[in-house]
C-alpha cells in the first residue's frame, strides 16, 4: 500500500500508456476483421483457408512475434509500433472467427425475406446482416479486449513501456506490492473496457437484450473460450 | 533478411544444439513445462468441469472464471509467484498450471453442455444410471470440446513457457532473455524461430488429434437438415404495392 | 395392469401438473392419454417409469408400488419411445437398439443379434444397422426408437408423442405399424398425444384430459363419440362438426352417409 501511495503518479502514467497501446489494436483489429469475416463466411473455400492461416498466426507466441516485428516492419527495435502491430495481428486472428460466426448466425430466412422486400446486397449487409450479428461480434470483441490488455504487458520485456514495467521493475527491486499493483491495474483496465463494451452493446443493440442474444452470446463465448487461448 | 539467416545460422550452430545449455535441452524443458502443467491442470479441471457440466451448478462461476483469467497478465503472475517461491522452476510451473486450468475447465463443461438434453433424457428413460449417463453419453459426446480445451491450454502454455527464462526457469526463453542482455539479436531470433516452430507443430498434432476423437456419428452429414432449410418460406412483411390509383 | 391411485404432482415452481389422479390401465391394450399442451399427459406418462416422482399417491404395476422399486431397474423393464427418437448420435443404429439389454448384462454378441431381429420387427432394412442415427430420415429414426423401446422385451411400452415430428404420410405408416406391433406382441402400450384422431385410431381406451390432469372422460373411442361426458369433450373430439357430424341421406334404396357440409363420405352396408 505504501509503495502505491508514493508511486501513484507513475502508475497513472503507465495506465495511460498501456491504454494507448491497447486501444488501436482493438479498434483496428475489429474494423479489419469484419470484411475478412464476411469473405470467410461468404465462400466455403475461403473460410477454411482464412481460419487456418489466422489460427496459425495466433499460434505464434507473443515474445517471438514482438521480436520478428522490426524485421517485417523495418521499425526500430524499441518502437511501440512493433507491439501495436503484433497486438493487432492477434486481435484480427481472434476476431475474424467471431465475425464469421456472427455473420453466419444470422437466420437465412431473414436474409431471404430482406432480399425479397427489395434490399440491395449492400443495404442488406448494413441494415440486416451486420446488426443481427451484433451480439456475437460483441462477445468476440470482449474476448479480444481482455486478451489485448493482458498481452500488452509482455511488450515491456522487449523494452516497450506498458504496465508490464511494474512487473519487471518489481522483480529487480523485489517489491511484491509493485507487481501486485501492476496485475490489479491490468485487470482494472480490462474490466473498464469490458463494461464500456457491454454499455456500447446496449446502446447499439437495444433489441438483443435477453432471449435470443443471450443464448447466441453464451454459445459464442464458450466456443471461443474453448477454441482459442490467449498465448503469451 | 540477413538477420533471419543469422537466426537460422544460430540454430544450426553445433555449439548451440547439444549439451545442458543447448537448445535441444531447452526445448525439452519447454515441453516438460507444457505437458507437466497441462497434466496437473487436467487432473484438477476435468473432474471439476464435468461436475459443473453434469449438474449445471456453479456454471456462472466457471464461465466468469474462464473469462476473467483471460485478462490476467501471465508475466505479472509469474513474477509475483517468483518473488514468493524463489527463482527456478517452481514459480513458472505453478503459473502455467493456473493458466492451463480455465481452457480445460471450459472445454470440459462446455462439452457436457453441448450434449442434446433430449439425448440425456432418453438415456435416463431407458434405464441408464447417472454414472452410465456420464460415462456412456456425456463423456464421449463431450470429448471433441474437451480436446479443444486441452489444445488451447497446451498452446497457451507452450507460448507462455518462454517466460520461464525470465525468472531463471530455463526453457527456450532463457536464450531470448540472455540475448537481450548481450544485445545478441541472432540468438533472440533463432530461439524465437524455435519457439514458434514448436507451437506450430503442437498445434498441428492437436488439430489432427481433435479430428480423430470426434465420435463418428457426430460428424456424419445430416440428411434432413440440408433439405428442410431452403424449401421453407417465411412471410415477408413490407409496404404493400398499390395497384391502380 | 398399471394403476394410478390419487396421484398428485406439484412441481417446485408451484404448478400442479396432476391433481388426485386415478386411473386403471388395462394390460395388453393400448391406452391413449390425449389433451392439449399443459394438461399433464407427459407428466403422467413419465411418472410410470419414475422419470418424475409423484408428490403424493401411488402408481402400481401389477399390484407392485413403483415407489418401492429402484428407478433404474424399473426403467430397464419398461420400453420408452419419445418424440425426437432420443437416439445416441455417437452409436450406430444396432448399438442404440442393443443398449438396454447390454446395460442389463446380456452378452454383446447376443444383444446385437437380437437387435437385428428387432429391426425386422419394426420394418427397418438390416442394411441400416451400421449407420449412425443422423444418416437416417426422421421416420426411420422413430422406428429405431421403437426398436430400442422393445429391446428388453418389456411388458409395457410408453410412447410420448412419438410421431409428432414426422410428416403426415410417414406418421400414418408408423401408426399402422404401431397397431400391428401392439396386436402381434400383446404389449401394454401407454401413448400420449394431442391429436384426437391419433387417439381414436390407436386407443382401445382413450383418456381425455383437461388442465391439471383432470380426467374429462375415459372410454373406448365409440363410447366417447356416442356419449361425450360434457361440452368440453364434445368440442374436443369435434362430435358436433366436420367429418364426425355425419348424417344419413336416403338416396333411392340406399343410405348414404354425408358429413356436416353434405359431402358424401360412404354408403351404409345393409
Amino acid at each position: 500500500m505504501r509503495w502505491l501511495e508514493s508511486n501513484l503518479g507513475l502508475v497513472w502514467d503507465l495506465m495511460l500508456t498501456h491504454m494507448s497501446l491497447c486501444i488501436p489494436p482493438i479498434i483496428i483489429g475489429f474494423l479489419i476483421s469484419i470484411p475478412i469475416g464476411w469473405i470467410a463466411n461468404r465462400y466455403r473455400l475461403t473460410r477454411g483457408v482464412i481460419l487456418v492461416v489466422l489460427g496459425l498466426l495466433y499460434t505464434i507466441p507473443s515474445i517471438p512475434l514482438f521480436i520478428f516485428m522490426p524485421l517485417i516492419l523495418g521499425t526500430p527495435q524499441l518502437s511501440s509500433l512493433n507491439v501495436v502491430v503484433a497486438l493487432t495481428i492477434y486481435a484480427v486472428a481472434l476476431m475474424v472467427r467471431s465475425a464469421s460466426d456472427g455473420l453466419g448466425s444470422v437466420d437465412k430466412d431473414v436474409l431471404q425475406a430482406a432480399s425479397a422486400m427489395g434490399y440491395s446486397g449492400w443495404q442488406r449487409f448494413w441494415r440486416v446482416e451486420l446488426p443481427l450479428s451484433g451480439p456475437v461480434l460483441l462477445a468476440g470483441l470482449r474476448v479480444v479486449s481482455a486478451s489485448t490488455v493482458s498481452l500488452a504487458t509482455i511488450g515491456s520485456v522487449i523494452g516497450v513501456t506498458s504496465l508490464g514495467y511494474l512487473f519487471i521493475n518489481g522483480l529487480q527491486r523485489r517489491i511484491p506490492a509493485e507487481v501486485l499493483t501492476g496485475i490489479v491495474s491490468v485487470l482494472l483496465i480490462a474490466v473498464v473496457f469490458d463494461l464500456l463494451l457491454v454499455l456500447l452493446g446496449r446502446l447499439v443493440l437495444p433489441w438483443s437484450r435477453r432471449d435470443r442474444s443471450v443464448r447466441a452470446k453464451t454459445v459464442a463465448r464458450s466456443r471461443t473460450a474453448v477454441l482459442t487461448g490467449a498465448g503469451s | 533478411m540477413n538477420l533471419i539467416e543469422q537466426g537460422f545460422a544460430w540454430i544450426l550452430d553445433p555449439e548451440n544444439i547439444s549439451g545442458p545449455s543447448g537448445w535441444v535441452a531447452r526445448l525439452l524443458e519447454q515441453l516438460a513445462y507444457t505437458f507437466g502443467a497441462v497434466a496437473i491442470a487436467a487432473v484438477i479441471a476435468v473432474p471439476l468441469g464435468y461436475l459443473v457440466g453434469h449438474t449445471g451448478k456453479g456454471r456462472d462461476i466457471a464461465v466468469s472464471l474462464s473469462g476473467g483469467f483471460r485478462a490476467l497478465p501471465s508475466l505479472g503472475l509469474l513474477i509475483l509467484l517468483a518473488l514468493g517461491l524463489g527463482i527456478g522452476f517452481r514459480a513458472p510451473l505453478v503459473t502455467f498450471v493456473i493458466l492451463a486450468i480455465p481452457p480445460i475447465l471450459a472445454g470440459a463443461y462446455a462439452g457436457f453442455e453441448a450434449v442434446d438434453r433430449r439425448t440425456i433424457d432418453a438415456a435416463r428413460a431407458i434405464g441408464m444410471t447417472e454414472w452410465q449417463v456420464v460415462t456412456r453419453v456425456e463423456v464421449p459426446l463431450g470429448l471433441p470440446l474437451l480436446i479443444g480445451g486441452l489444445r488451447s491450454s497446451v498452446l497457451q502454455v507452450v507460448a507462455t513457457a518462454t517466460l520461464a527464462g525470465y525468472v531463471a526457469g530455463g526453457a527456450l526463453g532463457a536464450f531470448i532473455f540472455e540475448a537481450f542482455a548481450l544485445r545478441d539479436y541472432p540468438q533472440a531470433l533463432g530461439a524465437s524461430i524455435l519457439v514458434t516452430a514448436l507451437a506450430l507443430v503442437l498445434e498441428g498434432i492437436f488439430a489432427l488429434l481433435q479430428k480423430l476423437v470426434v465420435p463418428r456419428g457426430v460428424v456424419v452429414k445430416e440428411q434432413r437438415e440440408v433439405r428442410s432449410r431452403s424449401s421453407r418460406t417465411r412471410a415477408v412483411m413490407g409496404t404493400p404495392i398499390r395497384e391502380g390509383k | 395392469m398399471i394403476e394410478f391411485r390419487s396421484v398428485t404432482k406439484q412441481f417446485p415452481d408451484g404448478t400442479v401438473a396432476v391433481d388426485a389422479f386415478d386411473l386403471a390401465i388395462p394390460p395388453r391394450k393400448t391406452t391413449v392419454l390425449v389433451g392439449s399442451s399443459g394438461c399433464g399427459k407427459t407428466t403422467l406418462l413419465r411418472m410410470i417409469n419414475r422419470m418424475i416422482d409423484p408428490s403424493s399417491g401411488h402408481i402400481l404395476i401389477d399390484g407392485e408400488d413403483t415407489g418401492s422399486l429402484e428407478p433404474v431397474k424399473l426403467r430397464r423393464r419398461i420400453g420408452y419411445v419419445m418424440q425426437n427418437s432420443g437416439l445416441m448420435p455417437h452409436r450406430k443404429v444396432i448399438d442404440n437398439v442393443a443398449t438396454v439389454p447390454i446395460l442389463g448384462g446380456v452378452p454383446k454378441k447376443q444383444a446385437r443379434d437380437d437387435a437385428m431381429k428387432l429391426l425386422d420387427t419394426v420394418g427397418l432394412d438390416r442394411s441400416l444397422a451400421l449407420k449412425y442415427p443422423r444418416q437416417l430420415s426422421g421416420g426411420q429414426q422413430q422406428r429405431v426408437g421403437v426398436a430400442r423401446g422393445l429391446a428388453a422385451d418389456p411388458n409395457i411400452l410408453l410412447m410420448d408423442e412419438p410421431f409428432g415430428a414426422v410428416d403426415p404420410i410417414v406418421r400414418a405408416e408408423l401408426q399402422q405399424e404401431t397397431i400391428r406391433l401392439q396386436e402381434g406382441l400383446g404389449k401394454t402400450v401407454v401413448f400420449v398425444t394431442h391429436d384426437i384422431d391419433e387417439a381414436f385410431l390407436l386407443g382401445h381406451q382413450v383418456v381425455i384430459l383437461q388442465k391439471g390432469g383432470h380426467i374429462a372422460q375415459v372410454g373406448t373411442p365409440a363410447e366417447i363419440l356416442a356419449h361425450p361426458a360434457n361440452d368440453f369433450v364434445a368440442s374436443f373430439v369435434g362430435a358436433d362438426r366436420g367429418k364426425r357430424a355425419l348424417r344419413i341421406q336416403r338416396v333411392g334404396d340406399r343410405d348414404v352417409v354425408v358429413d356436416e357440409n353434405g359431402t358424401p363420405t360412404g354408403v351404409l352396408q345393409p
